[in-house]
């Protein structure tokens, strides 16, 4: 019900929004929640477990109730609070947990099943038979309890991430806030001020009170207009400091698009991260329910939240009020309402000594022990000491006392302190380095109170950084003194809830008491009291005064359960923006990409590279054809395979030798200028690390060639080595990995290719195999290397990768015309398995280079990193599982990398176990499955006959165990 | 014989512009990595003082000017772009012309941009004109510059080019949309 001529909405911007379907209309202003009340919308949800029907309850952020799906499809968004959903025209909102409809929800039945559905039901209930849990009942118990739903469509909305730095954040922008933003900010300090509000106030936009001598929402919004005139002063509205965490940097985020019509480009929510040398926690209170029978009925509020309405919405909430009050917030609550011209219709005050309240009635020492009404609230009943009656009333105002906000302060492990005289828990002072609390949320509740805590703890961060200034005047406010009574919960029959969000009641908490759940902690998980969205903003207070209660120990000795971070929800959306899709990692693209997936190369992925798999022709109906093909190309004519992917290291410096040798597990020292070594890396544990060839550009210039996986490893090793090892060796080293475009040219007719596009053909005698040198490529100076990972007569040519894309297309169209062509990562692997050579597939980090059949490469005659660890007992030893060629020798023809191998005739289980294949493939030059594998006793059994059996895909083979060299064993062809 | 045709990193993916905002490639006629050899810090400063008017950097700043300018790029190392540079005695010198995609974001908000991408505190009195710093652009490793009140270079790996330019519209995009 709206009231006339109150709040601080626009009466003139009417606003049309749905509700389930029904349009109903607010103002500008508004949020769901006020505009729903406003509409004379009672119920707005139902609850977690029993269905019963909900209310709005409060007017932020800490919302129990009010939760509601906005949005359709892809952009459904569940469990929005309604309370701090802005409206905005178009707005569609739908409530959740119900079916069919809000108004008629068949699981209520559950609340007429209470008597079994108590604390621990279902862990008692469901325990038999065992594997019934995870098929039948957890799902039935997830569909019937829960919250919203995701729509399991694209989430085609953006989100971000952003960082901040200042030297004040400043978290809540209510009198506390503001003066302490302020007065740093006046101080020259860089304030960040963060408010989860869209307007900032905090308090003073829902009070009547007057600061300096004007409305608190009029000296409000003068200071905040002061604050944005500053250059010095970030102010970001609707964004919730969610966690504090090392170092001064807290998470928030920010609803940036919750509020308005989607608009092209623009994020819903931005997830910040702001690193701040001070901090000023001005985080406020909540007002705490007290506990009686049936208060969870619709139109049982919080008292703070229904004057909130009244003065800044224009809306009461109800058309008889009643308030219930330990407290003067109650009393606010009726004469705010009253002066609305609102019919109070009853105050009744726990406290017998309760101050008067002319002209209403006031019942001093009453409590509310029940409700009443179909739906939504129609009656109380009241009990005092001459007995109990009924009042008419569908809007009941609770005010059971202040909670301070402590929950940042909580998030790195302090832990709050019990005030008796508050009967509050206040933050414990340097719980978060950096971090001051000043306000309501360290237990200062008058509004004289908040101004002189903000000035001072805005002053001390300045100072603290080295700023001074006079200081802002202390506005003129109320300073009331705080006094509540110690009423928790209500006694009597019935349920009385304490947890609303999670449905949990007084009796929850007294039988988990009964059944030893007595640790705080131990309660909040039997009885799932304030847990996930909540985390405790509204129960946590009263539910552990009635545990303590109920254990017979003290509050402070009883504590409170943990406040984790977020303290609203946070979307994961936001937390991960930027990382749906491709936009999980960079994605490295070769000069020759573009051109690559012209030809119809499918690309697959080499760490962040991508690569092509192979380069399908017309006809080509499956990959192996294709590779098959550029096989038999690169083993008969000539092939271009794109290698830039290959990490290349320029190494410059008189002891680059020395370094080499050292880092090498052989000798690379004597390698001459113009000449090219194969390498084995160790790491410091004695495996093989990575393995590559370096060629020795000049006498004090290397180049050193890693895999393209182990890239960036091989680089932090060698600055690990240079830096920790040897810092007095003299020499410097940088990746040039993407400075060069680098193409094999593999195959019989590599020379005649290459001829045709150097500006001096090739002399053969001057370029022998594993040789280097500078060449000029059509007046381009490039580089040249006799090197071959096929086998074959090859060469890698090297030229500035801005001309790769034009180097790489020519080469092709060249080796088209003589029969050859462009070969991929397909055939690039079986001419390599051909000839037996290694990839990571063979050294994954878990063999030793006497494993892989290299450990004479391993140099006796210097040291290297790894050396001596190589040599320790169990790394050498003969029955390791050493590298080994497979070749099917039965009816069954298919070898599977990851099968494992068995002697002929052995049961294939883990014990008799005997090694492993880490590739495999089908190679057209022998007509033959090939595979390389790790065998126990390997090269000592060669010929013999074995077992691959694959257990996932049920395949096993008999393969007789040969050389891993399939292919031109002597090498004759790569040296020719 | 045909022509070898050069293609810079960013052809085709830049310019793309905001309201506000502009981001456009760099095209640096060369670009040189310099890392003095032990004990050659002073020698090596002098002699590209000498060379390109600019002297060696210290850790996270830049000198000279555009088309000459001289950025530190990591321990013991920098980078000369725009100006040519010939060897020089006492330091490791290789050609990285081709090894960077270079950007430059210019116009107010470019600072609003970035702070959705680079974590680093980039205010007026912690990174200011001539602060240079290795860092990430959202998961890439770059080399971020100022060079002036709203203008900003920003290098990564070549091969990364298409994912800078993806990242930049996005941030540019979302940050116009705020209006």
């Amino acid at each position: 019900m709206r009231i006339a001529d109150r709040g601080l909405i626009d009466r003139s911007r009417s606003v049309p929004f749905t509700f389930d379907g029904t349009r109903y209309s607010g103002f500008a202003g508004d949020t769901l929640a006020s505009a729903l009340l406003a509409n004379g919308v009672q119920v707005v949800a139902r609850s977690f477990k029993y269905h019963r029907p909900r209310g709005v309850y409060s007017a932020g952020s800490e919302e129990p109730n009010a939760l509601v799906t906005v949005g359709v499809g892809g952009r459904q968004e569940p469990n929005i609070r309604a309370t701090t959903q802005e409206l905005y025209e178009g707005l569609e909102a739908r409530s959740q947990n119900r079916w069919p409809s809000l108004g008629f929800d068949l699981l209520s039945v559950n609340d007429l099943a209470v008597p079994f559905l108590g604390a621990g039901f279902y862990y008692k209930t469901f325990m038999w038979p065992r594997a019934f849990w995870e098929k039948l009942y957890e799902p039935a118990i997830r569909r019937a309890a829960g919250l919203g739903a995701l729509s399991q469509e694209h989430n085609t909305d953006i989100y971000e991430k952003a960082f901040a730095f200042c030297d004040v954040l400043v978290i809540g922008a209510g009198p506390t806030g503001l003066m302490a933003a302020l007065t740093a900010a006046r101080a020259g300090a860089d304030v960040i001020l963060a408010d989860e509000d869209a307007s900032m106030g905090g308090r003073l936009l829902g009070e009547t009170e007057e600061v300096d001598g004007q409305p608190g929402h009029v000296w409000a919004a003068d200071v905040v207009a002061e604050l944005a005139a500053m250059p010095n002063v970030r102010l970001m509205s609707r964004t919730t400091v969610t966690g504090s965490y090392d170092h001064g940097t807290y998470g928030a985020v920010e609803r940036v698009g919750h509020h308005r019509r989607r608009r092209p480009g623009l994020p819903l929510e931005c997830f910040w991260r702001i690193v701040a040398k001070r901090t000023v926690l001005a985080a406020g209170a909540l007002e705490r329910p007290v506990a009686f029978r049936n208060n969870d009925r619709p139109g049982i509020m919080a008292a703070g939240a229904v004057r909130a309405y009244a003065n800044r919405w224009g809306v009461s909430p109800g058309r008889a009020v009643t308030v219930f009050a330990t407290n003067d917030s109650g009393h606010r609550t009726a004469r705010d309402l009253m002066d609305a011209g609102v019919h109070i219709a009853a105050v009744i005050d726990s406290r017998h000594d309760a101050p008067d309240l002319p002209g209403v009635q006031l019942i001093k020492g009453g409590q509310v022990c029940d409700s009443q009404g179909r739906r939504g609230l129609e009656s109380i009943t009241v009990r005092r000491p001459s007995g109990e009656e009924r009042i008419q009333t569908d809007c009941l105002a609770v005010a059971g006392g202040w909670n301070p906000s402590v929950h940042l302060t909580c998030h790195m492990g302090g832990r709050p302190v019990w005030r008796d005289d508050l009967l509050a828990f206040v933050p414990v002072e340097g719980a978060v380095a950096g971090l001051q609390a000043a306000g309501a949320c360290n237990g200062a509740f008058s509004t004289a109170a908040c101004l002189r805590e903000g000035q001072s703890a805005g002053r001390d961060a300045a100072e603290a950084l080295g700023y001074r200034g006079a200081d802002a005047p202390l506005p003129e406010a109320e300073d009331d003194p705080y006094r509540t009574d110690r009423l928790w919960s209500v006694a009597g029959k019935g349920r009385a809830w304490l947890d609303f969000q999670n449905d949990v009641t007084v009796k929850d908490v007294k039988l988990a008491a009964t059944e030893n759940f007595r640790s705080v902690e131990h309660m909040k998980r039997y009885t799932t009291q304030g847990m996930a969205p909540d985390q405790g903003k509204n129960s946590n207070m009263s539910a552990l005064a009635v545990l303590a209660d109920a254990t017979g120990r003290e509050i402070p000795e009883t504590g409170t359960t943990t406040f984790r971070p977020p303290f609203v929800p946070v979307s994961v959306a936001a937390m991960g923006a930027g990382g749906q899709g491709t936009g999980f990692a960079p994605e490295r693209l070769t000069t020759s990409d573009v051109v690559s997936r012209d030809m119809g190369a499918p690309m697959i992925e080499a760490g962040l590279w991508y690569r092509p798999s192979f380069f399908p022709r017309k006809g080509e109906k499956t990959w192996r054809q294709s590779c098959d093909r550029e096989v038999a190309m690169v083993r008969e004519t000539v092939g271009v395979s794109d290698v830039s992917t290959l990490g290349k290291i320029d190494l410059q410096g008189p002891d680059v030798g020395a370094f080499l040798d050292f880092v090498y597990a052989n000798r690379f020292s004597t390698v001459k200028p113009g000449r090219v070594r194969y390498g084995l890396m160790l790491r410091e544990d004695g495996h093989v690390m990575d393995d590559g060839t370096t060629a020795r550009l000049g006498e004090d210039h290397w180049l050193m060639t890693t895999t393209t996986a182990a890239a960036g490893e091989v680089v932090r090793h060698l600055e690990f080595v240079h830096q920790c090892h040897c810092p007095d060796m003299d020499m410097r080293f940088i990746s040039v990995t993407e400075q060069w475009a680098q193409f094999a040219v593999a195959g019989p007719k590599s020379r005649d290719l290459l001829n045709g596009v150097l500006d001096v053909p090739l002399v053969a005698e001057d370029w022998p195999f594993m040789t280097c040198g500078p060449v000029s490529v059509m007046g381009v100076a490039g580089r040249l290397f006799r090197i071959s990972f096929s086998g074959e007569h090859a060469y890698e040519i090297a030229v500035p990768a801005r001309y790769g894309e034009s180097l790489f297309k020519l080469l092709v169209e060249e080796a088209e015309a003589m029969g050859g062509g462009p070969y991929g990562m397909e055939a690039l692997n079986v001419l390599r398995l051909e000839k037996g050579l290694i990839t990571h597939a063979e050294i994954h980090g878990r063999v030793t280079a006497y494993d892989i059949g290299m450990q004479r490469m391993v140099s006796q005659a210097k040291d290297c990193i790894g050396k001596t660890m190589s040599e320790r007992p169990g790394l050498m030893d003969r029955h390791r599982a050493r590298l080994v060629g497979l070749k099917p020798v039965g009816a069954v023809k298919m070898i599977t990398a990851g099968a494992h191998l068995y002697d002929k005739d052995a049961d294939p289980v883990r014990l008799n176990h005997q090694g492993y294949v880490t590739s495999n493939c089908f190679s057209p030059t022998l007509d033959s499955v090939i595979a390389l594998a790790f065998l126990h006793r390997g090269p000592e059994r060669m010929g013999e006959v074995i077992r691959t059996v694959d257990h996932v895909r049920g395949i096993e083979t008999s393969c007789e165990v040969v050389d891993p060299v399939f292919f031109d064993p002597e090498g004759g062809r790569a040296r020719g | 014989m045909a022509d070898l045709i050069a293609k810079t990193p960013l052809t085709g993916l830049l310019p793309f512009a905001t309201s506000d905002l502009t981001c456009s490639e760099l095209e640096f006629a060369s670009i040189t990595s310099v890392a003095p050899f032990r004990g050659q810090e002073e020698v090596v400063s002098e002699a590209l003082k000498a060379q390109i008017g600019a002297n060696f950097p210290k850790p996270g700043r830049t000198t000279g000017r555009a088309h000459a300018r001289v950025v530190w790029s990591g321990r013991g190392q920098a980078l000369v772009l725009g100006a040519a540079v010939e060897p020089i005695k006492g330091a490791a010198i290789t050609d990285q012309t081709d090894a960077w995609a270079c950007v430059a974001l210019d116009g107010p908000g470019a600072r609003d941009v970035l702070a959705r991408l680079v974590p680093l505190d980039l205010r007026d009195g912690v990174f200011a004109r001539g602060h240079a710093a290795r860092t990430l652009i959202g998961h890439m490793h770059a080399v971020l510059m100022r060079t002036g009140p709203d203008r900003y270079g920003i290098m990564v790996f070549r091969s990364m080019a298409r994912t800078l330019a993806h990242e930049l519209k996005s941030a540019m995009e979302a940050v116009a949309a705020r209006g």
